[in-house]
């Protein structure tokens, strides 16, 4: 009977592909970015101006504790070829809520549907402007409108506009696989899912900052990787 | 009634209304609002001319919005200064193309949903176009080649407002690597300026003050030429540079002046441009080119100031500093000098809207006052027996000249 457990677990971890897997680590920017500037049109704008929510500021670079930087996109590069993911029953949002986007940097998979609302009692327009998927411009006149878009091209910093606006900016990072996290204020990587162990190279990629490339290894379901960016004021 | 009189007043008020046009196109680039309204010609599906009051004054709508409006009523402007600079002969064609018009445009409502906009637009331009081939009187075409510029604004007016359109639909149309919106942006820019020259060309022509300009065959003032060209050619090419920069929405590619990043001549190494683009804090991300086309239209303001203060003294020696010459070349120099000005404050201010606008209007009046000095050179240097051949009433039928209906 003891023998028999090993050889089952053998035979199920071969027929099973993909197992749970999670890769962690953080994200951190060395070096002091020029102070974020406030964005005074928000309140001057005799609509935006009423529904503002704090002082709007610039997000170019967003620096939590010690260093940590959000908005950065994480995400699995090279390892995966030859295999496909379907993508995330999960639906994104990205909302329009006081003039500015929210979040101001999401990731989506090829193919995986997201929604863009407008939480404003006026109108916004949504001009996204991708360099390789098809872009769109439409306008969203009442509150709590919501269209569907997905893109079906893997692209990174695909910039959502606002013209009316023009302040507002976002940016949606289209990936190939499900593997991906985007950074928070804590700079924590946290992604999540069916990867089998074995080698592969992993970016970080910030709008500004840059990218970064490290080579990793998932090993027993689990990694570490930290990303450390310069940048000099 | 004799209207001859009203032809410059009205031809002045169609060029100042074009350089209200020409900044309010500025400012919609400078704000980059340009596609705050997604269609065209219709507005967020309204006919132009009906979009309700509420949504019109609403952020960059405003700005996007006003803009086509006024570019219509140049539109309406040039379509009445056609027929007037035309008179008589002018109806005939006028009727034409308006019947053209309105017959394409019928087309295109007929074409489904999508082009009904199109259609009730091409069709309303075509009204107009006819309704003024329909005015009475103004028989009497312009002298000389008024009516020729009046038909060359009348082409002009109808594609730049085509430009302006395609390049909001086609914005994210991709040839290579360029947006056909970026493409048809950069035209527009630069062929609203060419415009503006004209209509000011056209009131120039038509005004009492070139009609009195006399004729001394100056031929000493004919060396000048040249380098008047060569001057305003220089504006000119700063014009399509400044175009070129404004329309790829990039912001400013150097942020400092009058060093670049720190040095004369910045590095543009790909580690270089990663490292700027990493300290600036506006949203854009700049290129190598777009870099260096900025340190060429800084290069390009000193060979154009130079060229137009060398022009200045050149002209006032060579005519009389109290001449039409050497005056106009004084107010020449002056703007040159404002408009240098107001380069360093667009790059000192970050491309504050107002003053990247003035810098645009300031690079139209430089272009449109060389103009006007070759014009005014070229006149007062030809011999003196030129210039006073009339060709008013060359081809018009003895009953026009008449004054038979």
């Amino acid at each position: 009977m003891k023998t028999l457990v090993p050889i089952a677990a053998t035979v199920i971890a071969a027929a099973l592909p993909l197992s749970a897997a999670e890769i962690n680590g953080k994200v951190t920017l060395k070096g002091t970015p020029p102070p974020a500037a406030v964005i005074a049109a928000v309140k001057a704008d005799a609509n935006c101006g009423k529904v503002a929510v704090g002082e709007a500021k610039s997000r170019v670079y967003v620096v939590g504790a010690n260093g940590a930087l959000a908005n950065t996109v994480v995400y699995i590069k090279k390892g995966l070829e030859g295999k496909t993911f379907p993508a995330p029953a999960t639906k994104p949002e990205i909302d329009q809520k006081g003039c500015m986007y929210y979040p101001y940097v999401a990731a989506v998979m090829v193919g995986q549907k997201f929604d863009v609302k407008n939480s404003d009692p006026f109108m916004h327009n949504v001009n996204a402007t991708p360099k390789v998927n098809k872009g769109f411009n439409f306008a969203q006149a009442s509150q709590g409108q919501v269209n569907e878009k997905v893109f079906d091209k893997p692209e990174l910093g695909v910039r959502f506009a606002c013209n009316v606006h023009p302040w507002m900016i976002a940016y949606v990072n289209v990936l190939e696989n499900p593997f991906f996290a985007v950074t928070d204020e804590s700079g924590a990587i946290s992604i999540k899912g069916d990867l089998p162990d074995g080698k592969y190279t992993i970016e970080a990629f910030h709008q500004k900052a840059g990218t970064q490339v490290q080579e990793i290894e998932v090993k027993g379901g689990k990694a570490t990787v930290d990303f450390a960016f310069d940048v000099k004021s | 009634m004799n209207t001859d009189r009203y032809r410059f007043p009205f031809a002045l008020l169609t060029a100042l209304a074009t350089l209200g046009l020409v900044c309010m196109g500025g400012l919609v680039t400078s704000k980059g609002v340009g596609m705050a309204v997604p269609d065209w010609p219709t507005s967020f599906g309204y006919n132009m001319f009906a979009l309700p009051v509420n949504q019109w004054f609403h952020g960059g709508v405003f700005d996007e919005h006003t803009h086509r409006l006024w570019a219509s009523s140049v539109g309406l402007l040039v379509v009445l200064l056609t027929r007037w600079m035309g008179g008589a002969p002018a109806r005939k064609p006028l009727a034409i193309v308006g019947a053209v018009e309105i017959v394409a445009g019928v087309s295109l409502l007929g074409m489904g949903p999508e082009w009904r906009g199109g259609g009730a637009f091409l069709s309303s331009i075509g009204g107009v176009v006819v309704l003024a081939a329909a005015i009475p009187g103004f028989r009497l075409p312009s002298e000389g080649m008024l009516p020729m510029l009046a038909w060359a604004a009348f082409v002009l007016v109808q594609v730049q407002g085509l430009l302006g359109g395609l390049r909001v639909v086609l914005d994210k149309a991709l040839v290579g690597h360029v947006t056909l919106g970026t493409l048809f942006g950069l035209l527009h820019g630069c062929l609203g300026q060419t415009f503006f020259v004209l209509l000011g060309v056209i009131a120039l022509l038509s005004s009492p003050w070139w009609s009195r300009l006399p004729v001394r065959g100056n031929f000493a003032g004919r060396m000048e030429v040249r380098g008047l060209l060569l001057a305003t050619g220089l504006v000119a090419v700063q014009l399509v540079l400044g175009a070129s920069m404004r329309h790829q929405h990039a912001g400013l590619a150097i942020l400092d002046f009058p060093l670049a990043y720190g040095r004369w001549w910045p590095l543009t190494d790909p580690e270089s441009v990663a490292r700027y683009n990493q300290v600036r804090m506006d949203e854009s991300t700049v290129t190598a080119v777009q870099i260096q086309l900025q340190m060429l239209h800084r290069l390009g303001a000193l060979a154009a100031v130079g060229a137009i203060l060398t022009m200045t003294v050149r002209l006032g020696r060579c005519f009389g500093w109290a001449s039409p010459m050497g005056r106009g070349a004084l107010v020449w120099s002056v703007i040159a000098l404002g408009q240098f000005t107001l380069g360093m404050l667009t790059i000192w201010t970050n491309k504050a809207a107002d003053v990247a606008t003035a810098h645009v209007a300031g690079g139209a009046s430089l272009l449109l006052l060389g103009t006007a000095l070759i014009l005014t050179a070229r006149r007062l240097t030809m011999p003196a027996s030129a210039g006073t051949e009339s060709s008013r009433t060359q081809g018009l039928p003895r009953a026009v000249l008449q004054g038979k209906p």
